[in-house]
């Protein structure tokens, strides 16, 4: 599978049908909406979906970038991001919370540190997993580090037991520095839909460094060294490419963003927990594979759709069926389409 | 792909092909010469012993530890049904407890007086036995029911799927507030009695004591109820091992192109090595539920599933006693070890004056240790303990495979790509000369 920005052209019109049939199935599904919820408590809706999908985006792309490059689906993923959100935390509150913090520092330094730190901390310990879990299994059969990526799944998320114990972890309430006003109602003046500075920031962070990963991936020189990986490992090799030093750095790519998210996460939804690694990794993975796994643009396409998705299904169904529905249609995707949306279709290699 | 190559390279001694043509694991043969022995037979005998009569032995060396084994029991039974499906047909699930939770909540919506089924005019209803065999059939159907959607898929995406369909299930039996009570589970659940009225046997596995023995004795017939659903299931295993199925279920895990080729029918196979793994799984879900009394949603998430792989992992790929050893070990850890360690742990850590050993719990470590054990098993023993031969060689890692083969076919000669050695280059002529005499001589004819 090849990290690329281009999908080949589907022109026949047998190829065409399904992705027909699904858009007219969607535009039916919003109409719906609209005609159950209303415009107004539709858009809220949708604008909730797109602030969280930004942060699965984030996410999925650690999954889709190590997918992408040795054709792993690195179970520990989820629960790396939720030691960033408690390394987040753990910043935080050793900065900001409470009346006297061991260093005391200004909410926007704070916060600043509380992205940056994480990043790293998680870029390490991804890099880390790499090298003990994975990288002995590169040449053995594909089940071989799966289970090695679910072993080490269990121990981060024992980790997070350890560090945090077993309640959720509540934030402090600090992207109330953007202010809480509703950008809505400056613009429309309806407060009929919400969108304050909040969610704005949410999504201002991120897209930042989703352009930052696609700089890096297609415009720096081991970003062309961790395509060529992707396209074939030996080739790359004999063109001079340190392949093991490019599978690192992607792990500390995917790793960095999972931190950038652990905070972010945490920040908007004012909580972070244990398990919060599993059940959120999970979604990220969808929208991985629903973006075609293994392709940049996909997994942040995916992300944002798995965000919308989640939105509505809170909406309508009561947050307890999320996940069902999350997984329903994960399970469809892969049964129906195992490559995504924008995925390339792939020929199995005997 | 890479599994051709290793089914080629057969290890010495790695599968005895018996005069009736049926495949014998190398562990039977070792079990075999270990029999020759009359001291390792005599100890065998003695853990048949142990196994048979152990609730008297309990008892009577007052361990109070029964409690703790017929559990073991049971989580030893779900990974024989897992390995059906993972070991034998190679089809990693990850949703395992789905099967279980399904029949489970069977169980108890067949039998329980609280469940909304209870209605006057249903004959059979809070009939354990019924229940059971409802649940081993709805657990089939659950199987194919989810086979057969993953009939395309390989290798990580079908683990994905069946993960997903694992978090499906509990997220159902939760919010199904209707029919399972949701968060509140389900309880009362009908216990299994037997009557045998000719024979003057009569009771019942509803907790009271049997045979007008103490107390201890009201688990003895839960005792012997999972022992022989064990003894059976192994038999039963064991001849769809060595059955057409069976052999089918490993070829498609070799190969599944070169099984289709050969005319296995992948779709009937596949859906047989689920619905075959899932039917234990219910049947175990009915027992389950009989003996602990009551379903809850959280006791088939996916730690449970997890850990049940972890024990098929850790015993052996696709060999019944390396699963029954690596069932025993998790779960003896788990129930027994882990608990009784920690006391150990406390107490040197109290006489020391060590902080860190005289307040670990072991229990808040379980997590941790089954993955680590994960971990190390994919990196120093992938094929776990007590290993499937065939199985083994399949897991041994690509390139070792190919050199292997190459140096076993042709002794002394250099695999692609390599200069050849004087040895090997001395090694061709001398083949090359017998070659030159066999021609010879037959030119002289």
């Amino acid at each position: 599978m090849i990290l690329r920005r281009e999908q080949g052209g589907r022109s026949s019109l047998t190829s065409l049908l399904p992705a027909l049939i699904t858009v007219v199935g969607l535009i039916a599904l919003i109409v719906y909406f609209i005609a159950v919820l209303g415009w107004a408590a539709f858009l809220q809706t949708f604008l909730y979906g797109l602030t969280t999908g930004s942060v699965y985006a984030l996410i999925a792309l650690g999954y889709t970038l190590v997918y992408g490059i040795i054709e792993l689906i690195n179970f520990a993923h989820g629960d790396l991001f939720m030691l960033g959100s408690f390394a987040a935390l753990t910043v935080l509150q050793l900065t900001v919370v409470g009346k006297s913090p061991a260093f005391p520092l200004p909410p926007w330094i704070a916060l600043f540190l509380a992205l940056v730190l994480p990043m790293l901390f998680c870029a390490g310990l991804n890099v880390l997993i790499e090298r003990v879990a994975y990288r002995r299994l590169r040449t053995a059969p594909r089940l071989a580090p799966l289970i090695s990526a679910i072993g080490m799944s269990f121990i981060l998320i024992n980790i997070g037991l350890w560090w945090k114990g077993p309640n959720p972890q509540s934030f402090p309430a600090l992207l109330s520095v953007f202010g809480s006003e509703n950008i809505v109602n400056n613009l429309f003046g309806t407060n009929e839909v919400r969108f304050s500075y909040k969610e704005l920031a949410v999504i201002l962070t991120t897209i930042p460094l989703l352009l930052l990963l696609n700089f890096v991936v297609f415009r720096t020189k081991i970003g062309k060294a961790m395509r060529a990986t992707a396209q074939d490992r030996e080739a790359a090799t004999l063109m001079g490419i340190n392949v093991d030093r490019t599978i690192a750095f992607t792990f500390l790519v995917g790793g960095a963003l999972a931190g950038a998210a652990g905070l972010i996460f945490g920040l908007y939804t004012g909580s972070s927990h244990f398990l919060r690694g599993f059940d959120s990794g999970l979604k990220a993975f969808t929208a991985a594979v629903l973006g075609g796994i293994g392709n940049l643009s996909g997994a942040t396409l995916g992300g944002f759709l798995i965000g919308i998705i989640g939105s509505f299904s809170d909406r309508l169904l009561g947050s307890s069926w999320t996940a069902a529905t999350i997984f329903g249609i994960l399970i469809i995707i892969l049964v129906f389409r195992p490559t995504g949306l924008v995925g390339e279709q792939v020929v199995e290699k005997v | 792909m890479r599994n051709r190559n290793a089914t080629k390279s057969r290890a010495p001694g790695a599968v005895a092909v018996s005069s009736t043509g049926l495949y014998r694991s190398r562990t039977e043969e070792a079990l075999r010469n270990i029999l020759h022995n009359p001291v390792n037979a005599v100890l065998l005998g003695l853990l048949l012993a142990v196994v048979l009569t152990y609730p008297f032995l309990d008892e009577w060396l007052n361990l109070k530890r029964i409690t703790d084994v017929i559990p073991i029991m049971m989580y030893i039974l779900l990974a024989l049904g897992l390995n059906v499906v993972v070991g034998y047909a190679g089809l990693l699930d990850l949703g395992y407890a789905a099967f279980f939770a399904i029949g489970a909540y069977t169980a108890a919506l067949l039998t329980s007086p609280q469940s909304p089924l209870n209605l006057p005019n249903m004959q059979w209803f809070g009939n354990f036995w019924f229940a059971m065999v409802m649940a081993f059939l709805v657990a089939i159907l659950a199987g194919v029911v989810l086979g057969a959607p993953t009939l395309r898929l390989r290798g990580d995406y079908l683990a994905i799927v069946t993960l997903g369909f694992g978090e499906i299930v509990p997220v159902v039996f939760r919010n199904a507030t209707d029919l399972t009570y949701g968060e509140r589970g389900l309880g009362a659940i009908g216990r299994p009695a037997i009557d045998i009225g000719f024979l003057g046997i009569n009771f019942d596995l509803g907790g009271s004591p049997v045979f007008g023995l103490g107390n201890w004795s009201t688990q003895l017939p839960w005792y012997y109820f999972f022992l022989i659903v064990g003894a059976l299931a192994i038999f039963g295993l064991r001849r769809l091992q060595n059955s057409r199925v069976g052999r089918a279920w490993m070829a498609i895990r070799e190969d599944e192109i070169a099984a289709s080729a050969m005319g296995v029918n992948l779709v009937t196979t596949k859906l047989s090595a689920f619905g075959m793994g899932a039917s234990l799984s219910g049947v175990v879900g009915a027992m389950y539920g009989g003996y602990i009394n009551f379903v809850h949603p959280s006791a088939f998430e996916f730690s449970t599933s997890v850990i049940l792989l972890c024990a098929v992992i850790l015993g052996g790929l696709g060999n019944i006693w390396g699963v029954i050893l690596g069932g025993f070990i998790i779960q003896f850890f788990d129930r027994i070890m882990a608990g009784e360690l920690t006391g150990f742990l406390n107490d040197i850590g109290t006489q020391t004056g060590n902080e860190f050993l005289a307040t670990i719990e072991l229990g808040n470590w379980r997590f941790f240790i089954f993955g680590a054990a994960l971990v190390i098993m994919m990196l120093l023993r992938p094929q776990g303990l007590l290993p499937n031969a065939r199985r083994a060689a399949e897991l041994r890692p690509e390139d070792q495979t190919i050199q292997g083969e190459v140096q076993a076919e042709a002794p002394g000669f250099a695999g692609p790509g390599i200069e050849p050695t004087p040895a090997s280059v001395q090694a061709r002529e001398s083949l090359y000369e017998v070659r030159e005499q066999d021609d010879s001589m037959q030119e002289k004819r």
